[in-house]
């Protein structure tokens, strides 16, 4: 079964590689004497973008439909209505 | 065309673009993000209201231990998608290796968790509040007691779902290797790899969410 277009082979082990890597630069980060926000913030950011390469290459987002981009990203404003809403409670 | 018919043929549909398996899959995992979403909002807002029920990464949790089991997760979705690349070239000694692999990474995984689990059990971190008495990692027996049973709670919750998907991911890949040593699976019909590929790819993603807000910040 096709999934999509054909394109060329996706760089599976240098996204693989850019993961190993990031794992290990959040574990070092974590450890740094920073203040908590700006840790939290760097060590989010980082897992977004590891996230994000996970759903691009090795779920092959990037190759599929852009109407199945739309299904993908239509949680997000649920889940930001369900943190912001909930997060003002404190 | 009758429905059963339909639902056979794996042709795109005409909206998506994808096929029924996939649209499914990917709806179903995008239900996932939402649970998941409930769980992690969950343990980011108690830490904002009872910050003395935590304590800071590494105390009490094996950041390392931990980070080589993320390793190895990251290790099983590589194989997972050369598993996936092997039987869209035809290759089916290809895909029955790589599913393999697959397969021992995440028992790998699951076995870490799970002796994590008693490690972190034996030195009190336990969700219950009257049993409760973690001292940290590396510390006396009658040291002074840290945290406080929301800590466990929610670890234990968010890391035993995301465990018992692994689980169950796992059993799915016994079934897709043992349809793949029936010869199921070919260079042209392949639907069953690309969604199994979906689906554990989904629990990796999960994890490396889970490990930076659960075990670092």
């Amino acid at each position: 079964m096709a999934t999509g277009e054909d394109h060329k082979a996706p760089p599976y082990m240098l996204v693989f590689v850019v993961l190993a890597v990031f794992t290990i630069l959040e574990v070092l980060f974590a450890f740094t004497p920073l203040s908590t926000v700006v840790k939290g913030v760097g060590l989010i950011g980082m897992a977004l973008f590891k996230a994000l390469l996970v759903a691009l290459y090795y779920m092959h987002l990037r190759f599929e439909p852009k109407r199945l981009w739309l299904l993908v990203v239509s949680p997000i404003p649920l889940i930001m209505i369900l943190l912001v809403v909930v997060l003002k409670e404190y | 065309m009758t429905t059963f018919a339909a639902a056979a043929d794996r042709s795109p549909m005409a909206g998506m673009k994808v096929y029924n398996l996939k649209l499914g899959m990917w709806v179903f995992l995008l239900s996932a993000v939402m649970f998941f979403t409930g769980l992690i909002g969950s343990y980011v807002i108690l830490r904002f209201a009872h910050p003395d029920h935590f304590v800071l990464p590494g105390e009490v949790l094996n950041v390392p231990l931990t980070a080589f089991n993320t390793f190895l997760l990251i290790c099983s979705s590589v194989t997972m998608v050369k598993a996936f690349a092997a039987i869209e070239q035809g290759d089916q000694q290809g895909l029955k290796t790589w599913l393999k692999a697959t397969i021992v990474l995440g028992a790998i995984f699951v076995g870490v968790q799970i002796w994590e689990y008693t490690l972190l059990t034996g030195e009190g971190f336990v969700p219950m509040a009257d049993s409760y008495h973690t001292v940290g990692r590396g510390m006396p027996e009658d040291g002074p007691v840290i945290g406080g049973p929301l800590y466990g709670s929610t670890f234990y919750t968010m890391t035993g779902f995301h465990g018992a998907h692994v689980t169950i991911g796992v059993l799915c890949l016994c079934f897709t290797l043992w349809r793949a040593t029936k010869g199921e699976y070919t260079a042209t019909s392949h639907g069953g790899v690309e969604i199994m590929g979906l689906y554990w790819h989904f629990v990796d993603l999960v994890w490396i969410i889970l490990f930076t807000i659960v075990y670092l910040i």
